[in-house]
């Protein structure tokens, strides 16, 4: 069955440089084999297409039940040097919510 | 037990976070964090034009509006408010609360030894693109190393109730505080990589209270009187998150769950002057209302080298934006891009980038943005930047004449042309730590 990920989980994003990351929490621990098994790096760098330059690496915090996502290149040169208006990458977490993925 | 609390995530928060801190509830220290990566060169900036600034101009006012209430309880106050002039940040702040003792930090500040750095064959390089730093030195506006909470703790450790630093680290004002009063050593790196996510949590403001948290947003209680977050730290490195009783926003698992990820690398290896922190043994669990307790944290030796923050000169940029309204509002605005990148070219003009989003259909998520379809209107942002300040100003007068020249339906030009600006860019290097000596002083 495929759901937009906002269906099982929340996210916060910003910035380090011209990379952004994103922590996407599952709202229950059980979730989190799901993160794991459907937040490839792979998906997320195809999902954010042009957005994303560099390569998407993946972190993780079983603990909190979370992934952190660390996307490089994906910020147009990052800080005062962008011309984005999200320049930070304060939104890309609001974004990856809409990405589609299975759910058992 | 002492309480900790988080009034200032940056420079430009909210200016009643800290008062409210003080007035709603008991602390023992208010840490206020000032410096975003950037701030250092805008500062550096001001420093070169008048010799008396060059810190953050809104901590000396707080600190007077402040002054009673912080010595009649006792309260001591740690920020990096110092920016590139600490000395003149202690004395007006001297000026505004003329009964507070106040300390400063030296050491962080070293513009002027990056050519004895290179002469001693550190490259510097920067840990983004591996360039070497001799590449841009005539463009370097400022160059700080990140100090840790040692030195912070010493200038505690003089009586100070007031200790400002320069470019220390946002997590380290909050982990002074517990050094200081706990007597941690600088290898207990359990207990400093506990400190370290303590104030990680708190330093950016109510961002672990219910600001800018996502989930269940609509239900967040009360966000014009949010609460400011507290820290309550045990001496065993073990705490508890929360914020003043009566305040507005939340403190769950889920709200710091959000503000631990944020702007988060390696979460094994977080990377201080004080110790590696390692966000994978950090356990959360909800202790009340409002309460959450955080125990288990590991963290490991600190590394040998630090962290220097260099911000140096990138050239120029500007942003001009039109709206276009209903009815074909999108196709209007991208006619206009077109025939503004058409008129750069035959002008000869050229860029490092040109880059265009139309507000209301693509602008923060780009291809990811769901699909629109006729909305009501359409603003079109274009941005240039390069190193041609000539081109990047010609540019700017490119976009009004579109209002009478291009696609009908073009508003909100009233701004005039867009501003030309210098872009400041960051380089982060490393420095064997032996380099840095720091010191404190007393001001008076």
């Amino acid at each position: 069955m495929k759901k937009p990920l906002s269906s099982i989980a929340h996210t916060r994003s910003g910035d380090k440089g011209d990379s952004s990351n994103i922590g996407v929490i599952a709202f229950r621990a059980d979730d989190y084999p799901v993160l794991l098994r459907e937040m490839t790096p792979e998906r997320v760098k195809a999902f954010f297409g042009e957005l994303v330059k560099g390569e998407v690496e993946r972190f993780e915090l079983p603990n909190l039940g979370a992934i952190n996502l660390l996307m490089h290149g994906a910020l147009g040169g990052g800080g005062t040097v962008s011309l984005r208006v999200d320049a930070q990458g304060k939104t890309y977490g609001a974004a990856l919510l809409r990405m589609e993925i299975e759910l058992d | 037990m002492i309480r900790i609390a988080n009034g200032q995530g940056f420079w430009g928060d909210w200016l009643e976070a800290p008062v409210r801190l003080v007035e709603q509830g008991p602390i023992d220290y208010l840490v206020l964090d000032y410096l975003a990566e950037v701030t250092m060169s805008i500062l550096q900036k001001q420093k070169q034009e008048d010799p008396n600034l060059g810190y953050a101009r809104d901590f000396p006012p707080l600190i007077g509006r402040l002054s009673k209430q912080l010595k009649e309880r006792g309260i001591k106050v740690i920020a990096n408010a110092g920016g590139v002039n600490p000395v003149a940040c202690a004395r007006a702040v001297i000026k505004a609360a003329p009964g507070l003792k106040v300390a400063v930090v030296h050491g962080d500040d070293v513009f002027d030894r990056l050519d004895d750095f290179l002469a001693k064959g550190y490259e510097m390089r920067d840990m983004d693109t591996g360039e070497v730093l001799s590449s841009i030195r005539s463009r370097i506006l400022s160059a700080n190393a990140y100090i840790g909470a040692f030195p912070l703790a010493e200038a505690l450790a003089t009586g100070a109730d007031v200790v400002i630093a320069g470019r220390s680290t946002d997590t380290a004002l909050t982990l002074a505080a517990m050094v200081h009063e706990f007597g941690w050593k600088a290898d207990d790196w359990d207990k400093l990589a506990a400190g370290t996510i303590a104030g990680h949590i708190i330093e950016c403001g109510a961002q672990c209270t219910g600001g800018n948290c996502q989930l269940d947003w609509e239900n967040i209680p009360d966000m014009a009187d949010i609460g400011y977050p507290i820290i309550e730290a045990e001496p065993d490195g073990s705490f508890t998150v929360t914020k003043h009783s009566g305040s507005g926003g939340r403190v769950n698992t889920d709200t710091v769950k959000e503000q631990l990820l944020y702007e988060l690398g390696d979460p094994r290896h977080y990377i201080t002057p004080d110790c590696v922190a390692d966000f994978t043994s950090i356990q959360l669990s909800d202790s009340g209302p409002d309460r959450v307790h955080v125990s288990g944290i590991r963290g490991g030796p600190r590394p040998p080298t630090l962290k220097l923050s260099i911000s140096f000169t990138g050239g120029w940029k500007a942003i001009g934006t039109l709206v276009y309204s209903w009815p074909q509002a999108l196709p209007k605005a991208k006619a206009a891009d077109r025939i503004v990148r058409q008129r750069l070219q035959k002008l000869g003009l050229q860029f490092e980038e040109i880059y265009t989003e139309f507000f209301g259909v693509n602008a923060c998520h780009g291809p990811v943005a769901p699909p629109v379809t006729d909305p009501p209107e359409v603003q079109l942002r274009i941005g240039v930047r390069g190193h041609d300040r000539k081109a990047v100003d010609r540019f700017t007068r490119e976009l009004i004449p579109l209002v009478l020249n291009g696609p009908p339906g073009a508003t909100a030009f009233g701004e005039g042309r867009p501003p030309v600006r210098e872009i400041v860019a960051y380089w982060s290097a490393l420095l064997p730590r032996e380099e840095i000596t720091t010191s404190v002083e007393v001001i008076s």
